[in-house]
């Protein structure tokens, strides 16, 4: 098999970080390339520099065996290396067409653009992808698998022969997943070498031909997917063997009830949702993408205005209308959005953990105790292993899940009664969910009333101790932990709302 | 291997943050001596105190603004909300003969109660800050004229007025430094909000606010509270301004204002604070602030016509954003 590229010995330092140490790389045609490892192991830095983000420090690049340098990603476009990644970064207010010939846009006399051009151009590429996509739609209104799609198509307008996709499947429903799958084997067929990222083990041998597992910036394997056990790679990836675990269920019949939601309402998007959630419960919400969990989420949060319905929390009725009466009768709410709506991503660790906390931590002047954060954002960034070089390191220097656990740190700090986790794990590599689902069966044994917002079914069923089922801005139903994949899609496709008296 | 590396390294933007504020030092002290080689009459203590009292007023309006433009906002009323707070000063001490100290109040107050009311046009009208604050300008000017009846007001009758700006405490006590009051005023209101800034829970919502406002809504903060604080507290500094202005010039001059809300801006960026919000420091603002005095009385100096004292700070302006810009590029 021909090779297309080989990376040697790339070394990498940013400041207090030892990022890549002399890691090797190589990359066959007509195959996908799975680069796994946790957090902040080095894989986005190390695409980043073959795709001329970053100049190595050391080692060498070789493409079709001659040695390159990668100056600039303009260089890496012209050498045929795409990357998407891991932040989509389209311009939302430019059409499909416009996003993808940025800067290479066809011409008409005296430089007016030829815009028909540019829509026939976009519509061939997605053609050539068996996607069905209208050049002039504005990216804005697209959902995130749609936005991918127009990333890939325009990795492919350059004429690709390397594809970098980082972490592609982290906010796609199973449906958008299979789709990107499809076009990634018909890329693979046409010859296109693709270097997949990802955190989740089961798309390893959906997808993936050969597999490299990096650990703390170093290179630890490359191994063949077909034949080596998912549980072998975990082992390469955590340095050591991770244990199953299941939900346990507690007895909550004599415990109190912590929320209860009535009748809550808010345009077509979450249409007359009631439940109630108890004191040391795992309230695990399921559904397809689009099914209104978030927004539901956003409306107990008070983060967007509710037609009608009503919040009771500990008994009594709460008026809540905005994040702040949220957060002051006990309610915390992770975003499935980190970087739009979790971190300030220019302030540092420190800063971000106490965002929802400074009250607390300052006197009548409104002086701020920074001695005890400092202590308090230590302790947090040692018990979540959150991969920093100092509390004082910004948040947007950190890799994509130790971001999330800063944000899970924030909501823990604030104490919280009631906590709302939307997507907890997302981006998260396997060692660190496990231990964020421990963590939070440790929140709920000690009272904390708990929901859990997941697209992952095998996430929704190791943590719920019941799960709720929307569809289409309705709950269609409850379930017990521990029930099958079966029923939960079952619940999540059934269009018409469950009866009053099944209500819990 | 889940554990942490927990070795305290200076963290990247300290280092930066240092390095930009160093940068802008280097070119102030290159400035003073540059000049101070092409005339002997630069470095003079009458000059340099000339010098400092010319970038008081402009020095005290930069740092208000410096909050404002850390949010991510910007303020244009600032120039004539000065000149609106010094009429009030006016109004108190000479029209209504109040003691001094309700004059200097007066001004304070008006001007807290000015900037609450841009902030509140942002922060609950959610009009953008580039247009309120445009409003306001013109309001304040319009309003300024009204009140006096477009003549000045004169403080004559008000003992001690002139010495809040011109007196000089330090001089009194060490008279080979006569360091003028409206000198000692800016650096005194640089320090307090340089505190506020890093010690405190408005300091640190100020840059949270600036870097993202969603977020910090969604951490359960009354955003649109502190945003509005942020803005009297920017406000009452220029209402400090205010008095100071008319104390140096012993009068209330309606017409005055409109132009130095530019300058105060450029000093902020010369200083190296972002305009796109989210990071900047109050030290630089002053940097910047006597960088921009400085190059006017030099050039003064030097007898280079006014025309061209405009065009320099101009280019002053460009080449400082570009200097943090390249910066920046080589960090990333
Ligand atoms: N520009 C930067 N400056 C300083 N440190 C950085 C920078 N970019 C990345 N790092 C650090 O380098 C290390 C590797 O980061 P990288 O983003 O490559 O991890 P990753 O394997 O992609 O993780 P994740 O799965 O969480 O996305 C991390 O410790 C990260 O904090
Ligand atoms: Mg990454």
């Amino acid at each position: 098999m021909s090779e297309l590229v080989r990376m040697e010995g790339i070394d990498m330092r940013f400041p207090g970080v030892h990022a890549l140490k002399a890691v090797n790389f190589d990359l066959r045609k007509a195959e996908v390339h799975a680069l796994m490892g946790e957090n902040g192991a080095g894989k986005s830095t190390l695409m980043k520099v073959l795709s001329g983000v970053y100049q190595p420090g050391a080692g060498r690049i070789l493409i079709d065996g001659t040695e390159v340098t990668v100056p600039g990603p303009r260089a890496a476009q012209d050498l045929g290396i795409g990357i998407i990644h891991q932040e989509l970064a389209l311009m939302k207010d430019l059409t499909v067409a416009q996003n993808i010939f940025i800067g290479r846009e066809p011409r008409k006399s005296f430089g007016r653009l030829d815009e028909a051009r540019l829509n026939a151009a976009a519509a061939a590429l997605f053609a050539s992808m068996n996607v069905t996509m209208d050049p002039r739609a504005p990216v804005e209104g697209l959902t995130i698998a749609r936005q991918q799609m127009v990333e890939i198509a325009k990795a492919l307008s350059h004429r690709s022969r390397v594809l970098v996709m980082d972490e592609p499947t982290a906010a796609l429903n199973d449906a958008e997943i299979a789709e990107l799958f499809r076009i990634i084997r018909q890329l693979r067929s046409e010859g296109v070498g693709i270097v997949y990222i990802s955190h989740k083990m089961d798309e390893i041998k959906r997808i993936a031909d050969r597999v490299t597992v990096m650990r703390d910036g170093a290179w630890v394997g490359t191994v063949e997917a077909a034949d080596t056990p998912i549980a072998r790679i975990i082992a390469m990836m955590v340095g050591r063997e991770l244990t199953d675990e299941t939900v346990q269920i507690p007895d909550l019949s004599v415990a109190e009830t912590a929320l209860e939601v009535r009748h809550l309402g808010r345009g077509r998007a979450v249409r007359d949702v009631s439940f109630s959630l108890k004191k040391g419960e795992i309230l695990g919400f399921a559904g397809l993408m689009g099914a209104g969990r978030t927004e539901l989420a956003r409306l107990i949060f008070g983060a967007d205005p509710r037609d009608g319905g009503e919040i009771i929390v500990h008994g009594q009725h709460r008026q809540i209308s905005s994040p702040e009466q949220a957060v002051r009768a006990g309610i915390g709410y992770l975003s499935e959005d980190r970087k739009q709506f979790g971190l300030a991503l220019g302030m540092d660790v420190r800063a971000n953990i106490a965002l929802a906390s400074l009250p607390r931590y300052s006197d009548m002047l409104g002086r701020i105790d920074e001695g005890k954060l400092g202590e308090i954002a230590r302790d947090y960034i040692a018990r979540l292993a959150i991969r920093t070089p100092s509390d004082a390191q910004e948040v947007r220097l950190l890799s994509g899940g130790n971001q999330q656990k800063v944000v899970i740190a924030k909501w823990l700090l604030r104490d919280c009664d009631i906590l709302i986790f939307d997507e907890p794990t997302r981006g998260i590599d396997v060692g660190a969910k496990a231990e964020i689902h421990r963590l939070l069966e440790s929140l709920a044994a000690d009272g904390k009333a708990i929901i859990v917002i997941s697209s992952e079914l095998p996430e929704v069923l190791r943590l719920s101790h019941r799960i709720a089922v929307m569809c289409e801005g309705r709950l269609t139903g409850f379930l017990p932990g521990g029930a099958s994949q079966e029923e939960i899609m079952a619940l999540a496709t059934k269009r018409d709302s469950m009866g009053e008296g099944e209500a819990a | 291997m889940t554990t942490t590396t927990a070795k305290p390294v200076p963290a990247a933007r300290k280092g930066g943050g240092a390095q930009q504020k160093l940068l802008a030092f280097a070119s102030l002290i290159v400035l003073v001596i540059g000049f101070s080689l092409a005339s002997p009459n630069f470095f003079q203590v009458a000059n340099i105190m000339a010098i400092l009292q010319a970038t008081s007023v402009n020095g005290v309006l930069a740092v208000g603004v410096t909050l404002i433009i850390i949010t991510g906002g910007i303020d244009l009323s600032i120039g004539t909300l000065m000149t609106f707070c010094s009429v009030m000063a006016g109004v108190v001490l000479t029209w209504w003969g109040m003691p001094l100290v309700l004059g200097v109040a007066a001004a304070i107050a008006t001007g807290a109660l000015c900037g609450l009311i841009s902030g509140t046009f942002v922060a609950r009208m959610k009009i953008p800050p580039f247009i309120a604050t445009l409003g306001m300008m013109l309001m304040l000017k319009g309003l300024s004229l009204i009140v006096t009846g477009t003549k000045p007001i004169y403080f004559n009758s008000t003992p001690g007025f002139t010495t809040i700006a011109q007196g000089s405490l330090i001089g009194a006590v060490i008279p080979e430094f006569p360091v003028p009051n409206g000198v000692l005023i800016l650096f005194l209101v640089a320090g307090a909000a340089a505190w506020v800034l890093s010690r405190t829970v408005l300091g640190r919502y100020t840059f949270a606010l600036g870097s993202n406002e969603e977020a910090v809504r969604l951490s359960g903060v009354n955003t649109a509270a502190w945003k509005m604080a942020i803005y009297a507290l920017s406000g009452a500094i220029c209402g400090i301004a205010g008095v100071l202005i008319a104390s140096r010039i012993n009068s209330a001059q309606p017409a005055l204002g409109l132009g130095y809300e530019l300058e105060a801006i450029a000093a902020v960026v010369i200083g190296g604070t972002s305009l796109a919000g989210g990071r900047g420091t109050i030290l630089g603002t002053l940097i910047g602030a006597l960088i921009m005095s400085v190059l006017t009385n030099g050039l003064r100096v030097l007898s280079v016509a006014p025309e061209w004292q405009t065009v320099v700070t101009g280019a002053i302006i460009i080449v400082a954003v570009y200097a943090d810009q390249l910066r920046r590029g080589r960090a990333a």
